[in-house]
């Protein structure tokens, strides 16, 4: 009787715990990627994709903070959207290895974008069926953004894939020294599989084919080839990260760390 | 980035209470595809619309300027091409 009195204990703790650090990696992937692709602001190859990317760019945030809030009352110790994107070290991010990648030239954001967003677009439609009505509710209202950007992000790899022998090229290499941290994305661990079991998380296994297809749909028509690898970097989801992510939060967290609680 | 194959379009949005296109501005576009994809992002950032037309620049004719005397001017003073001189019932409230 005592035995299994703290065996629910436990698998209750863990339970929390669990929810939590599952939305944290929902919630780390777009504000990576917002950070990263905010870089572009200013800078865009032509003033149209400026303003299109940095519309992006706040379309992530805006999905970061949504989850962030609900993160910080699910864990209702008093912590705050900013404590979560402001206070936290690399170790305790949950982002995938991909999305801390860098910007590089317009042709490799595009092709991290893409491979991002096509997973992220059968992630949501997943999740907007979750048993947890934040996560499900905050799915439904950021799947039109998401189509938009996959829409986006596949019509630019197809332009520049099948554009010029230099764009072409570009995005080559790019697909190339990408590839390798595109696994991560539908390779579920423990984690996911538990809030799989559970009915909050998405199920990676469905997803997977789905992503699979699109890519090699759009690589096609881009004229692109497919690296022949097979294996993939992880890592990023529990929180072991490339080198990118220090110098990503350093710049994104200098002010608060530096000023501590100062607001504007 | 070679700008010349980038032509210029003419925007027109339609709000989500109007009933026509207005013109709110040009972009460049290599294509009408793109041209309808930048003017969502660069023009209907604010809920501007609901409907965009693109067209390009170089489709469209203009009036001269210089003509507008000959063109607009003759209309100004003929009265008798405005529905103005009837008499409208008092039952009938609008029109």
């Amino acid at each position: 009787m005592r035995c299994s009195y703290f065996a629910v204990q436990n698998i209750i703790h863990l339970n929390k715990n669990s929810h939590l650090d599952y939305i944290l990696r929902l919630a780390d992937n777009p504000m990576i990627l917002g950070q990263n692709l905010s870089k572009w602001c200013g800078h865009g190859p032509i003033l149209e994709q400026d303003i299109a990317i940095t519309n992006i760019s706040l379309d992530f945030i805006g999905q970061a903070r949504n989850l962030y809030q609900y993160a910080a009352e699910l864990e209702g110790k008093g912590r705050t959207e900013d404590d979560f994107a402001f206070l936290r070290d690399p170790l305790n991010y949950k982002n995938a290895l991909l999305v801390e990648q860098p910007n590089g030239n317009w042709g490799q954001t595009i092709m991290r974008q893409f491979l991002y967003d096509s997973f992220n677009f059968y992630l949501y439609n997943e999740l907007k069926n979750s048993t947890d009505k934040q996560i499900s509710a905050i799915a439904e209202k950021s799947l039109k953004e998401i189509k938009y950007h996959l829409r986006y992000s596949s019509e630019w790899v197809v332009r520049l894939g099948d554009g010029t022998e230099e764009s072409h090229q570009k995005m080559q290499t790019a697909l190339d020294d990408l590839w390798m941290y595109s696994g991560e994305l539908c390779t579920p661990d423990a984690l996911d599989v538990q809030m799989y079991e559970a009915g909050i998380g998405a199920d990676l296994d469905k997803i997977r084919p789905l992503w699979q297809e699109k890519i090699n749909t759009t690589l096609t028509r881009a004229t692109l080839q497919k690296p022949d690898s097979s294996w993939m970097q992880s890592g990023g989801k529990q929180g072991k990260h490339s080198e990118h992510l220090g110098f990503i939060l350093a710049e994104m967290q200098f002010m608060q760390r530096t000023y501590p609680n100062m607001e504007w | 980035m070679s700008k010349k194959n980038w032509h210029l379009w003419e925007v027109f949005i339609r709000s989500k209470q109007g009933l026509s296109h207005k013109h709110v501005g040009s972009l460049h576009a290599p294509n009408a595809d793109m041209a309808i994809e930048n003017a969502r992002d660069v023009y209907t950032r604010r809920k501007e619309g609901v409907s965009i037309w693109v067209v390009e620049s170089a489709n469209i004719t203009a009036s001269n300027p210089d003509a507008s005397d000959e063109l607009f001017e003759p209309a100004t003073d003929k009265v008798y091409r405005h529905p103005t001189f009837y008499d409208l019932p008092d039952e009938v409230k609008h029109i």
